[in-house]
């Protein structure tokens, strides 16, 4: 009988915890049954927000509709900032709302452990579902936003005809999705590190908005010098929101070195930030 | 017979640093993390004491359990008893995987749903349905499961005309009925359950009672893990008593309860002092000694509500005097249940001795203290000692299905007539 348990031992088990040898042994599977939570989460998130409201999912519109608004009168009328040919308002309505997607993602999953702890610490099921579920709910807050963005396009290709759209725009959902990557993964690397230490968590917010005016969110890249440019390049978001607006704008400066660099970039994060997730998960209830 | 093992838990431990965290824990970090890349042993696994919170720690490290090994087979009814801060919740922490252990592994068949709480992750502005969803799926459960369950759910918490507002706008008692309606209708294979039953009417508990005793029933493993005797007596086939961090005994839940009873209750509580000079007292009278005597048939056996107990203490006397004893007999929250004096007898200095006996069925279940006053002519109180003796008397054989704390002071048996 004894033989027989240690041959069942590690093949009839569902799960084994604790002491587990190596850090990758990740459980996709787990996630996966776990879809309709994840899913709930989304649901939650996009339905709570306007409860009790009269307009309902369309104030997710009028926040990137003020700060276009906003960006167009400070950085536009006041500070003349150049943006090229493309019209003001396209300029920043789009970049706007693919920036604000970013640093939603960013600011929310980079809180998971610490805003969730009262959950995560009665009940388990695979965190990242919830880093997942902003990500998710972040997108769909951002079609609904985009469809703004669509409709003032649309306009400025067939009425006023100031812009011809390439073919690339058909990219977008590789950049949109490259984008929501490095947001989960940055964010759950802060929030696996933020644990224990808290000190980080009051940078994150304050580096975020840093990080804005070191993206080319109120300003193209071919308007800063060359030299540097370089350093502007080395910031992965850089590359992504070029693109994003020579797909839609035709205006913008792509360099494939520089799009591989960030993808890759991404991707490295991404696969940092679920190991050290999945190892901070199990055990940070204990230390925040 | 292994395939009938859904939980075996092997050197489970799990360690606790003492204090705070997050401050000057750097350098412990450290240097853990250099001994671990060297492939050496974590210089702190090594120290660290038994979690026993009576006495102050000596290291920054304690383990909450130590070395727990057991097994649980499909069906079985297992609950956990201990004191406060023996572990049990740790336990629970780790078999429900909230957190993972310091040390051993644990190994499950079959899906785990625990109940460390009622309504985890509701969210007030949803509707009573969307939180069924939203709970059941946090629980592990699919769509699809929760809306074969439904009904059954909305019928539980009786909320049927409810079901679309906003739980926000339920009444407390609603609320926790729903919650518990999700949770009693999980599928899963395994149930860990805490002392949930702490919620709710007498009425509702009864009820929740009831559904896990049909899902025990059902020959799905259930944990239950509860200070309340009578409900573990009532729903657990077997019992691990838990004593500082370790598993102290483990076997049927009526010998284990027994067990239980009699080590962490003290059944004698007793003080003497030999030395006069080290005896609490005066330059009038000095208590050599007391005790609290269990007229229990067996030694062992735990002083219930039903047992007769005798007060009895010794004294002694530098003078002759007209003496007469006071026993005040408080409550652990502070409450006087009664005041009893003796007659006034002439005594003559030297020692005396004498008992006190309270009848059975007179006192509820309470943690007591005795204070003893010597009492000179009737009149003037010579001395006064607080807290001589301390013990609890349990509650254990109840009919019926109420376990909550019976309500009031005392618990006489007294003549009903119903007609």
């Amino acid at each position: 009988m004894n033989e027989n348990r240690v041959i069942n031992d590690n093949t009839e088990w569902d799960s084994v915890i604790g002491e587990q040898k190596s850090q990758l042994n990740f459980n996709f599977k787990e996630i996966w049954r776990y879809r309709d939570l994840l899913i709930l989460f989304v649901k939650r998130d996009i339905v709570t927000v306007y409860k009790q409201t009269i307009l309902g999912p369309i104030w997710f519109l009028l926040q990137p509709v003020f700060t276009t608004i906003i960006y167009v009168a400070i950085f536009g009328r006041v500070a003349k900032i150049p943006i090229g040919t493309a019209p003001p308002i396209l300029f920043y309505l789009g970049s706007v709302t693919l920036w604000n997607y970013f640093s939603d993602t960013l600011n929310i999953t980079s809180k998971t452990f610490t805003d969730n702890a009262t959950v995560f610490g009665k009940v388990y099921f695979p965190r990242l579902i919830l880093p997942l579920s902003k990500v998710l709910s972040g997108i769909i807050k951002l079609g609904i936003q985009f469809s703004l963005f669509f409709v003032v396009w649309i306009y400025y290709i067939f009425i006023n005809k100031q812009i011809t759209p390439t073919l690339y725009v058909f990219t977008f959902p590789l950049i949109l999705l490259t984008i929501a990557m490095l947001s989960l993964g940055v964010g759950i690397i802060i929030t696996s590190m933020t644990t224990k230490y808290r000190d980080l968590t009051f940078l994150v917010s304050f580096a975020v908005q840093l990080l804005m005016y070191a993206t080319p969110i109120i300003y193209p890249i071919s308007t800063v010098s060359a030299k540097n440019q370089i350093w502007l390049w080395l910031n992965p978001l850089t590359s992504l929101f070029e693109a994003f607006k020579f797909a839609f704008l035709g205006e913008g400066v792509v360099n494939f070195f520089w799009l591989s660099y960030s993808v890759l970039f991404t991707f490295v994060v991404t696969f940092i930030g679920i190991l050290v997730f999945n190892k901070v998960e199990k055990r940070f209830i204990d230390s925040v | 017979m292994s395939k009938d093992i859904v939980i075996r838990i092997e050197n489970v431990s799990k360690q606790y640093r003492l204090g705070q965290i997050g401050t000057g824990t750097l350098s412990h970090d450290l240097k853990r993390w250099w001994a671990l890349t060297r492939g050496k042993e974590d210089p702190y696994l090594k120290i660290g004491v038994e979690n026993d919170r009576t006495s102050k720690a000596s290291s920054e490290y304690a383990w909450a359990l130590r070395d727990i090994s057991f097994e649980v087979n499909q069906g079985d009814t297992l609950g956990i008893i201990g004191k406060n801060g023996a572990g049990k919740s740790t336990l629970l922490k780790v078999l429900s995987r909230v957190t993972a252990p310091t040390t051993g592994q644990m190994k499950i068949r079959g899906r785990i749903a625990a109940l460390l709480e009622v309504g985890t992750g509701f969210h007030p502005e949803l509707t009573g349905k969307e939180n069924i969803y939203l709970n059941g799926a946090i629980m592990g459960m699919t769509k699809k499961e929760i809306s074969r369950k439904f009904d059954e759910i909305v019928d539980f918490a009786g909320v049927q005309l409810y079901i679309n507002t906003p739980v926000k706008r339920y009444s407390s008692g609603m609320y926790v009925r729903l919650a518990f309606g999700v949770a009693a209708h999980l599928e899963s294979e395994i149930l860990i359950i805490d002392e949930v039953l702490a919620v709710g009417d007498a009425e509702f508990q009864k009820k929740c009672l009831g559904k896990m005793g049909d899902v025990a029933g059902d020959g799905r493993t259930v944990i239950f893990v509860s200070h309340n005797m009578q409900a573990v007596q009532s729903l657990c086939s077997k019992t691990i008593y838990m004593k500082s961090g370790k598993i102290a005994d483990i076997g049927p839940t009526d010998q284990i309860i027994n067990s239980y009873l009699s080590r962490e209750v003290n059944n004698r509580v007793s003080v003497s002092w030999d030395n006069m000079d080290d005896a609490p007292g005066n330059s009038v009278v000095k208590i050599t000694g007391a005790e609290i005597i269990a007229q229990n048939q067996k030694e062992d056996d735990p002083i219930t509500i039903k047992t007769e107990i005798w007060v009895k203490y010794n004294l002694y006397l530098l003078k002759e005097m007209n003496t007469n004893l006071s026993v005040h007999f408080n409550t652990a929250s502070g409450l006087m249940v009664f005041n009893a004096a003796s007659p006034i007898m002439n005594l003559a200095a030297g020692h005396h001795s004498g008992t006190m006996k309270i009848p059975g069925n007179l006192l509820n279940n309470d943690i007591y203290s005795i204070r003893l006053l010597v009492v000179k002519d009737g009149t003037t109180i010579i001395y006064s000692i607080d807290d001589l003796l301390t013990f609890e008397i349990s509650d254990i054989q109840r009919e019926g299905n109420w376990f909550g704390k019976w309500e009031g002071v005392i618990r006489p048996i007294l003549d009903f007539t119903l007609i």
